[in-house]
């Protein structure tokens, strides 16, 4: 089983350095702006959000459909097609492959689905050198962390400690910390690692099935190079990566890198349809590891649309503040406090939570997932399993009785402004209430609400 | 046959029969498929225009010429092509190249390559992005290992719209075709942007009137 994610201990450290907490909510809200400027640059934005929602609603409703007929195409293109039932079966799809090659090194391009299979330690495991070949991926790579953003995984590290880990392992200039001269030299170590290898792996953005070709985007140019010197290309993908027919590619091409980065596309849009040519191979990995078992729920099957632009997380108060790693999960923010339970609920109970229901992320999904509905929702569904810990059980226990009952919910609300005005601050500010740890008691109201509307009604 | 492709075979048959199974057993409303009103999406008048200002702020340089004889003269001003040695165009009545790309067996012998001088099918104005199919190519992998990427495109093939893009390239039969906006780029360290992450340190287009 999983050990237990409780968000807020998870994220205590990082909170508790205000200068990087502040620097990366600063951070994140610059590509957040970027992204408003780009979507309010095309009067169309609604528009283009309704229909590709409505693409993905159709596509994931129909998926056996497509996903047979992308298969057909594919391989008529000359692609080897493989199913995977989960992450360790695609990472034995993967191995085997490598093996049947007799491969050695591998580069590797972003794919978040691979981080989710756990690909790299496995392949390492099995004595494969695997190069993870996007900057901010090879970042954490030889930080030996994961990602803590799915489109920025760097995004939680700082310059001079970027500077370090290139000092130890690519043997920068110490003390270095020039974005310029540290991207320089990552781009001279990994055009070694490019030349050197043997298979490249990439993820998918998406999979048409009229054609059974692939696009990727990226901006560093990382997965066509990985992908156009080596003879074996391997792509997976997640099967929800389908869309029917290439025009759809119109809708989301215009959406991705504006809500991902506030660019009005990215750098390189590539499409593979089959092998590079008659001597080279391509395989393609699909995978479900639980996204059949998603489809299944009425409540969360829209998280399925997830394009995985990240943009739910720049926007997010409490991404922002508490950084990737407290999620304890590959896709951290709203998508990953929906996705993150539908694996393992109580592992991931506390995730819900970890919201203030403030709806800023549906507002930005460019694929109009109702993110916050589907985090209330999934309170709603942890609280009739019990699942949460005591003391929240205890004071909604609490609350519920006193709303059932005017005349007590009178009486408290009175001793409660009557404490407020003379407790001293010893008997609220101490060690069993965490609540306070931060924050001020507020000042009693001089009126409720209740003699305020007594007051006004007649008028 | 070895008995270990037997063996992966067996589980991969399984596996898509899971999967597929899985779906069909829970049948979903199917909603319509959408399709994009052309009336509802944003057109340019002056699309040239449109590009030339997206080229630059991806980080691209336009360079609108008469004919293909002017590129070399643009080029000429550019010192890190003055002083590179290792060529290759696909535009030869643009630029002659130094290495002929069509006699290069192994991609990897185009490493140490300086300027690619390729090929563009159509502009989009909307995001400075050009289309490049891969059968002008031939090596794939000359869009992305030259230091120095110059795209020739004719001034009469633009779009406005990703929309439009795709209707031009509807029933694509290539293996394979790329948009490119702008030089490869990251900003992987603390949010700063830097030109020439993997690929091409700069790009530029030059947009040819009569071609
Ligand atoms: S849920 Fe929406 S906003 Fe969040 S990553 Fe996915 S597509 Fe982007």
């Amino acid at each position: 089983m999983l050990p237990i994610v409780q968000h807020p201990a998870a994220a205590k450290e990082f909170v508790n350095d205000p200068n990087r907490s502040r620097w990366h909510d600063q951070a994140l809200w610059f590509v957040r702006s970027k992204r408003d400027k780009q979507a309010g640059s095309l009067p169309e934005w609604e528009y283009l959000r309704e229909t590709a929602s409505g693409i993905k609603t159709h596509t994931i409703a129909n998926m056996a459909h497509y996903l047979q007929e992308f298969e057909r195409n594919a391989t008529a293109r000359g692609a080897v097609v493989h199913w995977a039932r989960d992450a360790e079966h695609h990472n034995e799809i993967v191995l085997r492959i490598l093996r049947d090659h007799k491969t050695k090194r591998i580069v590797k391009s972003k794919s978040m689905l691979t981080e989710e299979c756990g690909l790299n330690h496995y392949l390492e495991d099995n004595g494969i050198d695997v190069v993870d070949t996007d900057l901010g991926e090879r970042i954490v790579q030889l930080r030996n962390e994961p990602p803590s953003h799915i489109v920025l995984p760097a995004i939680h590290i700082k310059k001079e400690e970027v500077g370090q880990t290139f000092h130890t392992h690519l043997g920068t200039d110490e003390g270095a910390s020039d974005p310029k001269y540290l991207t320089e030299a990552a781009r001279g170590h990994l055009r070694d690692k490019f030349l050197a290898g043997e298979i490249g792996i990439t993820g998918v953005n998406f999979a048409i099935a009229e054609t059974g070709g692939l696009v990727v985007c990226t901006n560093e140019g990382n997965a066509d190079l990985g992908t156009s010197l080596p003879r074996v290309h391997i792509a997976c993908m997640g099967i929800e990566k389908l869309l029917p027919r290439q025009r759809d590619l119109g809708v989301f091409t215009r959406l991705l890198a504006r809500s991902a980065t506030g660019q009005p596309i990215t750098t390189y849009t590539s499409h593979f349809i089959g092998p590079r040519d008659e001597n080279s191979e391509l395989h393609i990995v699909l995978v479900d590891n639980g996204r059949t078992r998603l489809r299944e729920s009425e409540t969360f099957r829209a998280a399925m649309h997830c394009i995985r632009c990240g943009a739910c997380m720049n926007t997010c108060p409490v991404y922002r503040r508490s950084g990737g790693h407290s999620y304890r999960a590959t896709v951290p923010g709203p998508i990953g406090s929906v996705l993150s339970p539908t694996r393992d609920q109580n592992s991931y109970k506390s995730l819900p939570y970890a919201c203030s229901l403030c709806g800023s992320c549906s507002d930005v999904c460019p694929v109009k997932i109702p993110l916050h509905h589907q985090l209330l929702a999934w309170r709603g569904e942890l609280v009739g399993k019990k699942l949460l810990p005591a003391s929240k059980r205890w004071a909604m226990t609490m609350a519920s009785y006193l709303f059932r009952f005017p005349r007590l919910f009178r009486l408290v609300g009175k001793v409660g402004r009557f404490a407020l005005r003379i407790l001293p601050r010893w008997a609220t500010h101490h060690r069993f209430n965490a609540w306070t740890i931060a924050r001020e008691l507020p000042d009693p109201p001089k009126e409720t609400f209740r003699d305020w509307h007594r007051r006004h009604r007649t008028k | 046959m070895t008995m270990e492709t037997t063996k992966s075979t067996q589980s991969d048959t399984s596996a898509r029969q899971a999967i597929l199974d899985r779906i069909q057993t829970k049948r979903v409303d199917i909603p319509p498929l959408p399709d994009v009103d052309p009336e509802r999406v944003i057109q340019f008048d002056q699309p040239i225009d449109k590009f030339v200002e997206m080229l630059a702020m991806v980080g691209g340089q336009a360079h609108q010429v008469d004919s293909q004889a002017d590129v070399r003269g643009v080029l000429d001003e550019i010192d890190v092509f003055k002083t590179a040695t290792r060529v290759v165009s696909l535009a030869p009545d643009a630029v002659a190249g130094t290495i002929d790309a069509t006699q290069v067996d192994d991609p990897h012998e185009l490493a140490t390559l300086d300027w690619t001088i390729a090929r563009g099918e159509f502009m989009i104005a909307e995001n400075g992005s050009i289309w490049v199919d891969g059968d002008t190519l031939p090596h794939r992998v000359l869009l992305f290992i030259a230091q120095y990427l110059a795209i020739v495109v004719p001034r009469s093939q633009i779009v406005s719209n990703m929309h439009q893009a795709y209707e031009r390239i509807e029933g694509f039969g290539g293996r394979f075709g790329v948009f490119v906006s702008g030089p490869s780029k990251t900003a992987d360290i603390e949010q700063s942007l830097v030109l020439g992450a993997h690929g091409c340190r700069k790009l530029q287009v030059f947009i040819v009137g009569d071609m």
